[in-house]
């Protein structure tokens, strides 16, 4: 009985250890990428249809943010890299190069309950500045507005106060680390405004228009809604990409990928 | 001769093995302890460890970044100091009722319902916290937004419950039946007789339940993440605030550079607060076999 017992744990480990083994020794080639959260949804299905394409090909995301990504790139840790933020100059200079996938307009989401349908951008620096408190100053009930942000380092967070030039001044009340969060809590709270990407805002909230014109893939793509921002892939300048991953970068930026990068609710760049 | 020798090797080779595997554990806390104090040293060198303890601002990702880490730890030190002032009570006297009073049946289904509560993922206790607790404190308190040092409280609170009554019916289990019988013998009544004979006697391990709890309240992250806002705020009730754990955990995925470097150091002086507490609690552990 012992003997026996010793006997399946014996064959249990092999297994394991043949499995791991057989993963290594896997034909096909794989691709991995790794940064922002925001571009899960547009990555994500790149990535599935990719795979369908070609057979015994890996796609690994890695849902780490803009700044984990990009560092991750240089590092050498992944193929491409995911920013949701165009890429700084010291980032250039250290050898990355930018490419434009799409652009994701962010929506400014408040309550379903809440009147205001409408801010102008500067209505909206000067919420989140704490010039504005109440809702009552910008048509609303006499309520006091809640701010709710993203986490310091956000993609979102970084491209919602470089649009609205408010960096370093937001009053946040709560800073969340996702775009779920955000999401949900506006969704609680009636007195709540929010960020998120267009691409992930649903029904639970309302999103305003922002100087008249309603967030939409068209108004973005055109440039009328102004608080948008791009969807970049990072690679290094002086490193050759593998075989497959050049593949499939060649994939998402041809012409063929842009029904799918429409279809997660962004606007392709080409 | 030789059987003797070959059985002695074996001997020494399973002693090999059972060694390196316990040097595992201790490897890891060693290389955890150097990994944060090498890690987390050069921020504090930088920004100056006056600054970067009683600093009141944090704004890592600013133009002029600042890195002042009072409020964290303040709201720490609140957030753990008033979990531990709504849950010790519940907790404790909650023990004394099951150790001492409560029918054999109901004891049984109370203390799987208690295991239970310790099994729950901490994830869980924020999300109900998120959905029920932070709506219902807005409501309740009339305030804007219900995201609060107030909600991270209660959340922690329930959570140091199994813990604190685990341990303390343990302790108050283990008093020997003399010691009540002498003292209801003398008169006394069986409520005069927990209070006055078996707690006392329990008190060391008590302690422990205590320092136990204060050990999960201060080290949670995931929950008190979900419904404390994270505002860098310094500590105020019903205001947003963040503690030691989320601001290393909210800021660590997109950080680079010395913010990443002043993220280590947080969790330093986080590893710090919980080495005092494991000193407290061996204090507690030893005053206990002494005492018994």
């Amino acid at each position: 009985m012992k003997n026996m017992k010793k006997l399946i744990y014996f064959v249990l480990i092999a297994t394991l250890l043949l499995g791991a083994l057989a993963g290594c020794a896997e034909k096909g080639g794989s691709v991995s990428t790794d940064g922002s959260t925001s571009m899960e949804k547009v990555i994500g299905a790149l990535g599935e249809a990719f795979e369908k394409n070609n057979k015994n090909v890996t796609f690994t995301y890695n849902p780490t943010g803009s700044g984990s990504g990009i560092k991750a790139v240089l590092e050498g840790r992944c193929d491409i890299g995911l920013s949701s933020r165009s890429l700084k100059e010291a980032e250039k200079a250290d050898g990355l190069i930018e490419t434009v996938l799409a652009y994701d307009g962010i929506a400014i989401i408040v309550n379903p309950a809440n009147s205001v349908a409408d801010l102008t951008l500067e209505q909206i620096a000067e919420i989140y500045t704490g010039k504005i408190t109440n809702w009552n100053e910008v048509g609303g009930k006499d309520e006091a507005i809640v701010l709710i942000g993203r986490e310091a380092g956000s993609g979102t967070r970084d491209g919602f106060e470089s649009i609205t030039d408010t960096k370093d001044a937001c009053q946040y009340r709560q800073e969340l680390t996702s775009t779920g969060d955000v999401i949900t809590t506006v969704a609680s709270n009636p007195n709540a405004i929010g960020y998120a990407s267009l691409a992930s805002v649903k029904d639970s909230v309302k999103a305003i228009s922002v100087g008249g014109v309603a967030p939409s893939e068209a108004t973005v793509k055109d440039g009328s809604y102004a608080v948008q921002r791009p969807f970049v892939l990072v690679t290094k300048k002086d490193t050759k990409l593998s075989a497959t991953a050049q593949k499939f970068f060649d994939y998402i930026t041809s012409a063929a990928a842009n029904q799918i990068i429409t279809s997660s609710g962004v606007v392709p760049a080409k | 001769m030789a059987i003797k020798s070959k059985k002695k090797l074996v001997e020494n080779i399973i002693h090999g093995v059972f060694l390196v595997l316990g040097l595992v554990t201790v490897g890891c806390v060693l290389l955890i302890t150097v990994y944060l104090i090498v890690s987390g040293i050069p921020a504090i060198r930088e920004i100056g460890l006056i600054d970067f303890l009683f600093g009141k601002e944090w704004a890592s990702t600013a133009a002029e970044p600042k890195y002042g880490i009072l409020p964290f730890i303040l709201t720490s030190i609140y957030g753990t100091a008033g979990a531990i002032v709504i849950g010790v009570p519940i907790g404790f006297f909650t023990a004394v009722y099951l150790a001492k009073q409560a029918p054999t049946k109901f004891k049984a289904v109370m203390e799987s319902a208690i295991s239970l509560l310790a099994g729950i993922p901490s994830v869980v206790y924020g999300f109900v916290g998120m959905m029920v607790l932070v709506p219902g404190i807005r409501k309740v308190f009339n305030v804007p937004d219900g995201a609060s040092l107030l909600a991270a409280i209660i959340v922690l609170a329930v959570m140091i419950l199994p813990s604190i009554i685990k341990v303390s019916m343990t302790a108050l289990e283990a008093v020997p039946k003399e010691y009540e019988d002498a003292s209801l013998a003398l008169g006394a009544t069986p409520v005069e007789t927990y209070f006055r004979v078996s707690v006392p006697a329990a008190k060391s391990g008590i302690a422990t339940a205590v320092v136990l709890g204060v050990g999960r309240a201060i080290g949670e992250a995931m929950a008190v993440m979900m419904v404390s806002g994270n505002a860098a705020n310094m500590p105020s009730l019903f205001q947003s605030v963040r503690f030691l754990t989320t601001a290393v955990s909210s800021e660590m995925a997109y950080s680079s550079g010395l913010q990443q470097q002043a993220l280590f150091s947080i969790a330093l002086v986080l590893f710090l607060f919980i080495m005092l507490i494991n000193a407290t609690l061996n204090f507690f552990l030893k005053g206990q076999k002494e005492g018994t």
